[in-house]
């Protein structure tokens, strides 16, 4: 049988699939998606400050939301190098992406080094968060990475009509009077929220695909955003749901990597149904 | 001497091959607007590198290098073919395709048990320069010695071989690459083969990615083929500074990243020591936002 922990860990997934699912959407809409994968690297270095700070002032270094915290400061740090880099005009976005989130990357993997190095085991989950590892989370670990997930679904339900008019035409939207920047910006904090939200479980390498991958199943089955955006918040849930138990049920399998192969089986299946 | 080419010199030799191969072929993603494809391929090819380790048992170079190919060709294609088959734009395409790659790779290392032998996760996410050890070094004679020479590291070797054949080949290709990268419409009216040129780049860039994949790590080498490439373009219009430029500043900061890292604290005599490959990353990121600003300020 499932214990407590193991099903509030599978609780915590499902809701983070969920709310990946629905931020997805619009992330794929609006042409956002490999953004995420800029944040979700460039989290790293954010997550192993936060734990040397923790270290150094004495407090509990696994404590889950000063590590989160972390990871979101340096994911926006992330996203404003690739939009500084992109601006020079030289350099277009995709490599500005690539050169933030291995450099961005790096740093992280030189502050894991120093804190390795430091007395104490309690830092050694920290490269839990790169490949995701859902079994070792705590209860109070899930319940905060839930707890995010599902802060962002409802934020997306409620900025709903603003994200659906700037995917689909931003200039008729700006000409209605909506603030193209502010919205964008918004999506941009949905996804931040989202990449930190899956750091634990799912890891950073592997979150990007967690955002893409639903939404683009179910773009392949609807033709309107409503049915899109349910059917990506169902598949997002059962990718969370499934990749999670898989994950426990074999030790040593990272969940970012059962989740994403559980997503490429519903994406080739939808791409086959279409196909047929 | 002999502690620096015991500990130093294989690592520092590959993180220098590692940059210069890398720092090359970068330019050709840069000048294409693809430089997404370097990040898709350099994780795409972990199945293939798994695979073939699994198939020899040993870090085998052949069977690795075929494998990491067979993957690099099926992804980019994959990437072609869902960008029409289901719709998708560029980026998330490459989003899908390699995440999935990537997430099988892991999965396969665990189940074919190669892990336990000697290729591990750490290896894949950190890289492993600091195990590229040199034991028979024991003196300077030894860099002239072909029996102490041949006792080098296998990753050495496996890197050097792939730095002489990618140059070779882009010394071959020179000019027909340069009119793909500029105008690639042009250059398939004039009959030249455009589908065996980006096949070609794109099993250059595999074998790129798994000889240095044992030195900086997977994830790493996106950094050595991106950013030096990145910061020449910021820099120059001009197509041969570009692609020896980026070669150069790759194998620069691979240098320098190195002994950042490890031997120049000691030399200080600080113990600690960080990791090369991060080192290497971190400084290619300060080299483009550097580039960046020189950029800017000579406009």
């Amino acid at each position: 049988m499932i214990s407590h922990n193991t099903l509030v860990v599978v609780l915590g997934c499902t809701a983070l699939g969920v709310a990946a699912g629905a931020v997805g959407c619009f992330a794929l809409l609006r042409g956002r998606a490999m953004l995420s994968d800029a944040m979700g690297h460039a989290a790293l270095p954010g997550v192993v400050g936060a734990a040397l700070l923790g270290a150094w002032l004495g407090a509990d270094p696994r404590a889950l939301p000063p590590l989160l915290l972390g990871g979101a400061v340096a994911g926006a740090l992330g996203l404003w190098a690739v939009q500084a880099l992109a601006a020079t005009g030289r350099i277009r976005q995709d490599a500005a992406i690539a050169v933030v989130l291995a450099s961005f990357y790096a740093l992280g993997v030189v502050g894991l080094s120093v804190v390795q190095a430091l007395p104490g085991g309690a830092q050694a989950g920290l490269s839990h968060f790169i490949l995701g590892q859902a079994a070792t989370m705590r209860t109070q670990d899930a319940w905060a990475a839930g707890g995010l997930a599902l802060l962002s679904v409802v934020a997306t339900v409620a900025l709903f009509p603003r994200l659906r008019a700037l995917c689909f035409d931003a200039e008729f939207a700006a000409l209605q009077g909506l603030n193209i920047r502010r919205t964008d910006a918004a999506l941009m904090g949905l996804i931040l929220l989202v990449c930190i939200a899956g750091l634990p479980a799912v890891g950073l390498v592997l979150v990007v695909a967690l955002l893409v991958l639903p939404a683009a199943t179910a773009r392949m089955l609807n033709h309107r955003l409503p049915g899109m955006l349910a059917a990506s918040c169902a598949v997002g849930g059962a990718s969370g749901m499934l990749g999670a138990l898989i994950s426990a049920g074999h030790q040593g399998w990272p969940t970012g990597a059962a989740v994403v192969l559980v997503g490429m089986a519903f994406f080739v299946a939808a791409l086959l149904v279409r196909r047929s | 001497m002999t502690q620096f080419l015991q500990l130093d010199f294989a690592p520092l030799l590959c993180a220098m091959l590692a940059g210069s191969t890398c720092g090359l072929l970068g330019s050709f993603l840069v000048l294409r607007r693809e430089a997404l494809l370097g990040d898709a391929i350099t994780h795409a090819v972990l199945p293939g590198i798994v695979l073939g380790f699994a198939v020899t048992g040993a870090r085998a170079g052949l069977p690795m290098l075929l494998g990491a190919g067979a993957a690099a060709l099926l992804a980019s294609w994959l990437i072609t073919y869902l960008r029409r088959a289901a719709r998708l734009e560029g980026g998330a395409a490459t989003g899908i395709v390699f995440t999935s790659f990537f997430a099988a790779g892991l999965v396969m290392l665990e189940a074919t048990g190669a892990r336990s032998v000697d290729l591990d996760v750490d290896c894949v996410l950190f890289g492993q320069m600091e195990t590229l050890l040199w034991p028979e070094a024991t003196g300077a004679a030894a860099l002239l010695d072909r029996a102490a020479l041949s006792s080098l590291p296998p990753a050495v070797f496996l890197l050097a071989g792939v730095a002489v054949a990618v140059a070779l080949v882009v010394a071959v290709l020179w000019r027909p690459l340069k009119l793909l990268c500029f105008d690639a419409a042009y250059a398939q009216s004039l009959g030249l083969p455009v589908r065996a040129l980006d096949i070609a780049l794109n099993l250059m860039l595999a074998a790129a990615a798994v000889a240095a994949f044992e030195a900086v790590g997977s994830i790493l080498v996106v950094a050595l083929l991106v950013a030096p490439a990145a910061a020449m373009r910021l820099i120059t219009n001009r197509y041969t500074p570009q692609l020896l430029g980026g070669a150069a500043l790759g194998a620069a900061v691979a240098a320098l990243g190195y002994a950042l890292a490890g031997p120049l604290p000691a030399l200080l005599g600080s113990a600690h020591a960080v990791n090369a490959a991060g080192m290497i990353g971190v400084l290619s990121g300060l080299m483009v936002a550097g580039a960046a600003m020189a950029g800017r300020w000579r406009a």
